[in-house]
């Protein structure tokens, strides 16, 4: 009844206000991405490693750090599914937390680096001239390096760490969304909305918070969406490296890192981690390659 | 021809400017360090006046614009600074490393471009199929693997279990200083020795991590081959060229793929430069003597010199290969002024 109410609100052809045209655009989004059916596995097997990460404290059988020496490296067997690693810690549990450190990095990253990309992006294409030109440069500069190699240099001169791996990855991370900002503030600055707020006697700064930064987030979310993968991968391979969260930290890539030494006799150990890493990276692309295909038919 | 002039000398300054950021960035990082470079030199009980002469000995005392005019001028100069860890100059270091890792990019990137720009026309032509349904997902999958996860399993399947290829390395023991380095890259050296079972050896154990690299960037590559082609099918030209009764293969290839040639060059420009980065945690599983293990080792011990100075040279060839793309582009399609 709910439901069928807001499906009639939302893609009512004449929104009355505002947050209705919002929401409707929304909607239709959901509608068409609910057709393809890899962004919907995509966005299954998100929610529900979310949910798993979450809910991780009561899903665990074990003390992800409870060692048991006894029981070292041992099989997958009925009291540990996936079985133990080198301490004896049940590997099922330390996924399950490990979860929780992917995610919360992941989180972090976003959180930093979405309102940044954002700021410098807008603030570039709406002023223009030689602001733009010395943003864009600073840009450039950050673009021109692979995205690992600097996050490395960048954790070598702090100190590795699961913070350290967050800002070496959100300093990395940023330009391509300042690009896109400054590329869609380019499209609206021009357009009379603007000017009309500008005749108001609106500051700059008004705006470019209150009317071109909301013009600008739906594409940053698409562009997060894809990138969420690329930012899981950087940051296992920092942890694999050992320039990222630190043993006896439960991250997939650090756990990955110290059960190479005996992946040709148990090769689970390593497995499992990297079945994980794959499996929410995967879907993501999923979800992010529906969500290109819905917003931007061109690429299709 | 002066608007062509015009806008090469602004790349070119545009990327002078680029190099210079990145020379300070990475100047940047290596004064960062967690340790004081002076008190690792003279140790932390040495007395106040020797801690000083140390630090002026070593320029550390001076601004630090003034330090960094000095290390751009050193590194113009070729001089990277020395390597703790291994006591060579770092220029040298690089020298002898990077072929390896020049090789298994270059492998990847040939290997990639081959099977992934037909497979990429493929989807194209058979755009919403089966197919390529089958090709997006098998490409999405290669993009989401770690290279780290695949290179692990590969190294548990194909070399433990079926012992299909040669294990971690870059040659056999047996070949072990018997190749005299000329170009550095190991599969072209055997060849020039004219022994073919080291050329044999040199390619069984490139055969792993190529495999893996390529696969990764395949998806990149595949990608955009298939938009391109999208595009191109809808041009007029094809369909007058289909309705002069040519055949689907010669409109796709003779036709079609002609004008998306030029643009997949910049992709694999840009595929090459990302196969650097894949290279760094492959050579680190596969104990590949290359770029990226130097890199690692030294992340590992703290001898920043290395660390700055690969930094540099990867942004410098990621930089480099993007003008390079830029510039064929304007070289190869007559449209762009």
């Amino acid at each position: 009844m709910i439901l069928s109410n807001f499906r009639s609100w939302a893609l009512d052809e004449a929104p009355a206000s505002r947050s209705q045209a919002t929401w409707g655009s929304a909607y239709r989004v959901w509608l068409s991405l609910r057709r393809n059916p890899l962004s919907m596995i995509g966005l299954a097997i998100i929610l529900a490693f979310v949910a798993l990460s979450l809910a991780a404290p009561l899903l665990a059988p074990y003390d992800p750090a409870a060692q048991d020496l006894g029981n070292r490296l041992a099989a997958s067997s009925g009291a540990h599914w996936f079985g133990t690693d080198e301490l004896g810690r049940d590997v099922l549990s330390r996924l399950l937390y490990g979860g929780r450190v992917t995610l919360g990095m992941v989180v972090a990253v976003v959180v930093l680096v979405a309102p940044i990309g954002l700021g410098i992006g807008c603030i570039a294409g709406y002023f223009g001239g030689a602001v733009d030109t010395a943003l864009m440069r600073l840009t450039d500069i950050f673009l021109a390096f692979p995205r690992l190699i600097l996050a490395l240099a960048f954790v070598a001169a702090m100190k590795p760490g699961v913070e350290s791996a967050i800002l070496a990855i959100a300093l990395t991370a940023w330009p391509p969304y300042a690009r896109l900002a400054r590329a869609e503030t380019l499209t609206v600055r021009g357009s009379d909305f603007i000017a009309a707020c500008r005749l108001t006697g609106a500051s700059p700064w008004r705006i470019i918070l209150r009317h071109v930064m909301p013009l600008c987030t739906p594409s940053l979310i698409v562009r997060v969406t894809l990138d969420m993968s690329s930012i899981i991968i950087t940051a296992a391979s920092l942890g694999f490296l050992g320039m990222g969260a630190q043993p006896p930290s439960p991250e997939w890539g650090a756990m990955i890192a110290t059960a190479k030494r005996f992946i040709f006799d148990q090769w689970w150990v390593a497995t499992v981690p990297g079945i994980a890493i794959f499996l929410v990276s995967l879907a993501f692309n999923f979800l992010g390659d529906g969500l290109r295909d819905v917003l931007d038919p061109k690429g299709r | 021809m002066t608007s062509r002039v015009k806008s090469l000398t602004k790349i070119l300054s545009s990327v002078v400017l680029t190099l210079l950021g990145l020379s300070i960035v990475t100047f940047l990082i290596g004064r960062v360090m967690p340790v004081d470079p002076v008190i690792a030199a003279v140790g932390d009980n040495a007395p106040e006046e020797v801690i000083v002469r140390v630090r002026a000995e070593m320029g550390l005392d001076q601004p630090l614009v003034v330090q960094y005019l000095h290390y751009l001028g050193q590194v113009l100069h070729g001089d990277f600074g020395m390597s703790v860890l291994t006591k060579n100059p770092v220029a040298v270091d690089i020298a002898r490393v990077f072929p390896a890792t020049l090789e298994l990019a270059t492998g990847a990137l040939l290997l990639a471009a081959l099977i992934g720009i037909p497979l990429g026309v493929w989807a194209a032509v058979r755009q919403g199929r089966l197919v390529d349904q089958i090709i997006r997902i098998v490409c999405l999958a290669g993009h989401s693997v770690p290279v780290f996860v695949l290179s692990l399993l590969s190294l548990l399947i194909v070399y433990a279990k079926l012992g299909l290829a040669p294990g971690p390395g870059r040659q056999d023991i047996l070949y072990d200083g018997m190749i005299t380095p000329v170009t550095g890259l190991l599969s072209i050296d055997t060849l020039l020795a004219g022994d073919l079972g080291a050329f044999c050896d040199a390619l069984a154990h490139m055969a792993q991590p190529v495999i893996i690299l390529a696969y990764f960037s395949m998806a990149y590559i595949t990608r955009m081959t298939r938009a391109f082609m999208i595009d191109a099918l809808k041009g007029e030209y094809v369909i007058t060229a289909r309705a002069a009764g040519l055949t689907g293969t010669r409109v796709v290839w003779g036709h079609a793929f002609p004008n998306v040639a030029v643009q997949l060059v910049t992709v694999l420009a840009l595929t090459y430069a990302g196969l650097l980065e894949g290279a760094v945690v492959s050579e680190t599983v596969f104990s590949w003597p290359g770029l990226g293990r130097y890199l690692t080792n030294a992340l590992m011990n703290g001898d920043m010199n290395p660390v700055v100075s690969a930094t540099l040279l990867i942004g410098t060839i990621y930089v480099g290969l993007n003008l390079l793309a830029d510039l064929l582009y304007r070289l190869l399609d007559p449209r762009v002024t």
